[in-house]
């Protein structure tokens, strides 16, 4: 059961008392290798990251020549502006800026939308609940673990049939649809938790269906929303499948046309432009996921512990 | 509440009232039916048509499922979609019940090594992908950073070997996801109950016993759930394959999931595509309506 509280798992175990069997452990292993070994991974965890900071910061020549892992003995911020406005992405040589904006464009509405939606469906199925809801939830449900390979023909045409292929709107609208049943997911667990007696209550006051949403529920979704915000911003920026499917060269996404810049470089392989570049797509999640942590992992367990 | 009302004007607010949940859910459940399950039976038809570049409706049976079968990179990518699964899940597992015990030792900065852990998972599978891309090139990245400090005979260049590629695929992935597995099992073990272990070590348990016999078979909901999800991701995996390899060299790293774009999209085989596309669902679905079953009807 994933109500709110599955979330409050990752406390820091500082200031309860360590169960004994931990302690144990500890006499027997001593704590300089334990540490040892939490450093070590905490290395593996970050060297590519280091590897894309540094490389983005040096000239071409230090890392053809094997310097892949020394700091920059030139530093330059070069990379960056071209990655950002110079670099050749398939045709024109605009950089990724119009790229990221276009991402913008997408996640912003995509995500208001979805959650909203989720919002209102989690609010419906755990109190106006009928007949058939936890059929429906889990139907619901299920549209979020298909594979998208299923959908991608008929989702072609049918953007075309309503005038959104290739087009930001589109991919808005894609992500809007497979997005709903997580949004739904997170505010039905989390509006399961409430007390029904408060909004019974309100009820026979004469509060009525919006008034009670708005009055009651929606002042204390506070937590959810930011959790549902969180994880429907990192995947919807992080998509590649379905913006690689349905954008058109003007309206593709940040991670589209990151990858073109990858894959397609004709001529001269600048790895310290890719790797400014890899970073810029990571930033606004990597920010994300630093302010709030917590909510993230909150997302991600929410996500696999169902129900 | 309308006892002012006209009987006729209640009524009216009455039905509204009552269908008002209702129809608030309904958008939410037409687009679902229509882009999920509609969706669905239009590729599930479309597999058993002569559709080519574009869909066309002539019914051709099973055909395409036979030639599907038949076709030399659907097995490789089958293959090795059983290889990566099967060490991605497994290594991923390990790795982060090993994490989350040594994490759960009472460490001094937690915070800081979870967040150091975890954050990868907060990347884009392609900017994961452009990074072991370049570090695992054996003209610039490790391999050529090892030569340079000396050691001339060495070599990793998993990346450019057909056999050793789909490998390659695996340390990309464990590395992004192993950190989320270990924040589900340590979430699982701060649920242990301590006085059960108090008791167990009473009774003389070593510390090894007590996590083989007690801890660990009381983490098997988050087992299920890493599972559960891990093989979610391997059967979709998409993204890193095209940014880390792109398939190659040549077809060596080709998965469904990239077969499926390709013959669709590329080579103007939709029928094969879309057939393809239903083994990826039949797939998961066997692994997730059951989890989904289990999950919903215990909350009830």
């Amino acid at each position: 059961m994933a109500t709110a509280p599955t979330s409050e798992v990752i406390t820091p175990a500082t200031g309860t008392p360590a169960p004994p069997g931990r302690s144990a452990l500890r006499t027997h292993l001593p704590r300089v290798v334990l540490y040892i070994i939490l450093a070590l991974f905490c290395i593996y965890y970050l060297l590519p990251l280091y590897v894309m900071v540094v490389n983005s910061l040096k000239p071409l020549s230090e890392i053809t020549s094997g310097g892949m892992m020394s700091l920059p003995s030139d530093w330059t911020i070069e990379p960056w502006g071209s990655a950002w406005s110079t670099a050749q992405v398939g045709v024109e040589a605009t950089g990724l800026r119009p790229y990221f904006l276009n991402s913008l464009m997408m996640v912003v509405p995509a995500v208001a939308i979805t959650t909203i939606l989720g919002a209102l469906n989690g609010y419906v199925l755990t109190k106006w609940s009928f007949r058939g809801s936890t059929l429906i939830f889990g139907l619901l449900l299920f549209g979020c673990f298909i594979p998208f390979q299923m959908v991608l023909i008929p989702m072609a045409r049918m953007l075309g049939l309503m005038g959104l292929a290739g087009s930001v709107s589109g991919l808005i609208f894609v992500h809007l649809v497979y997005g709903i049943g997580f949004s739904t997911l997170y505010f039905r667990n989390y509006y399961a938790a409430f007390p029904t007696e408060l909004v019974r209550a309100a009820q026979i006051d004469g509060a009525g269906f919006f008034t009670i949403f708005r009055r009651i529920l929606l002042p204390s979704s506070g937590p959810i929303a930011v959790v549902c915000i969180i994880w429907l911003f990192t995947n919807i920026w992080n998509d590649f499948l379905f913006g690689a499917s349905f954008s058109d060269f003007d309206s593709q996404p940040m991670t589209v046309a990151l990858n073109n810049l990858v894959q397609s470089s004709t001529g001269v392989k600048e790895y310290n432009v890719h790797f400014a570049g890899a970073i810029m797509a990571a930033l606004p999640t990597l920010l994300v996921y630093i302010v709030a942590g917590r909510y993230f992992v909150r997302g991600l367990m929410a996500g696999s512990v169902k129900g | 509440m309308s006892h002012a009302d006209t009987p006729r004007r209640s009524r009216s607010v009455d039905w509204l009232r009552d269908a008002l949940p209702k129809l608030v859910l309904s958008p939410s459940i037409v687009l679902v039916a229509i882009f999920v399950y509609g969706f669905i039976a239009f590729t599930v038809y479309l597999s058993f048509t002569d559709s080519r570049i574009l869909p066309s409706f002539g019914w051709v049976g099973w055909q395409n499922y036979t030639n599907l079968f038949r076709i030399r990179a659907w097995d490789t990518a089958v293959t090795n979609l059983a290889i990566f699964g099967v060490l991605y899940i497994s290594i991923c597992c390990l790795l982060g019940l090993l994490l989350a015990i040594l994490l759960d030792q009472k460490i001094r900065a937690e915070g800081f090594i979870r967040t150091v852990y975890l954050y990868p998972m907060a990347l884009s599978f392609i900017v994961t992908g452009i990074a072991w891309k370049w570090f695992l090139d054996p003209g610039i990245g490790l391999e050529a950073v090892v030569q340079g400090w000396g050691w001339e005979s060495f070599r990793f260049d998993w990346i450019k070997d057909s056999d050793m590629a789909i490998y390659t695929i695996v340390i990309a992935a464990v590395w992004q996801t192993s950190g989320f597995v270990m924040a589900m099992f340590l979430a699982g073990l701060r649920g242990i109950d301590g006085e059960m272990l108090k008791a167990a070590q009473i009774d003389g348990a070593s510390t090894f016993a007590l996590y083989r016999r007690i801890v660990i078979p009381q983490l098997r909901p988050a087992f299920m759930s890493a599972f559960v999800v891990l093989a979610h991701m391997a059967i979709k995996s998409y993204d890193l394959v095209i940014a880390l390899t792109n398939g190659g060299p040549g077809t060596a790293t080709e998965v469904p999931a990239t077969f499926m774009y390709s013959y669709t999209f590329t080579r103007n085989q939709m029928g094969i595509g879309a057939s393809s596309a239903v083994i990826m669902l039949m797939t998961i679905a066997a692994i997730i309506v059951p989890y989904l079953w289990s999950e919903l009807r215990e909350k009830k």
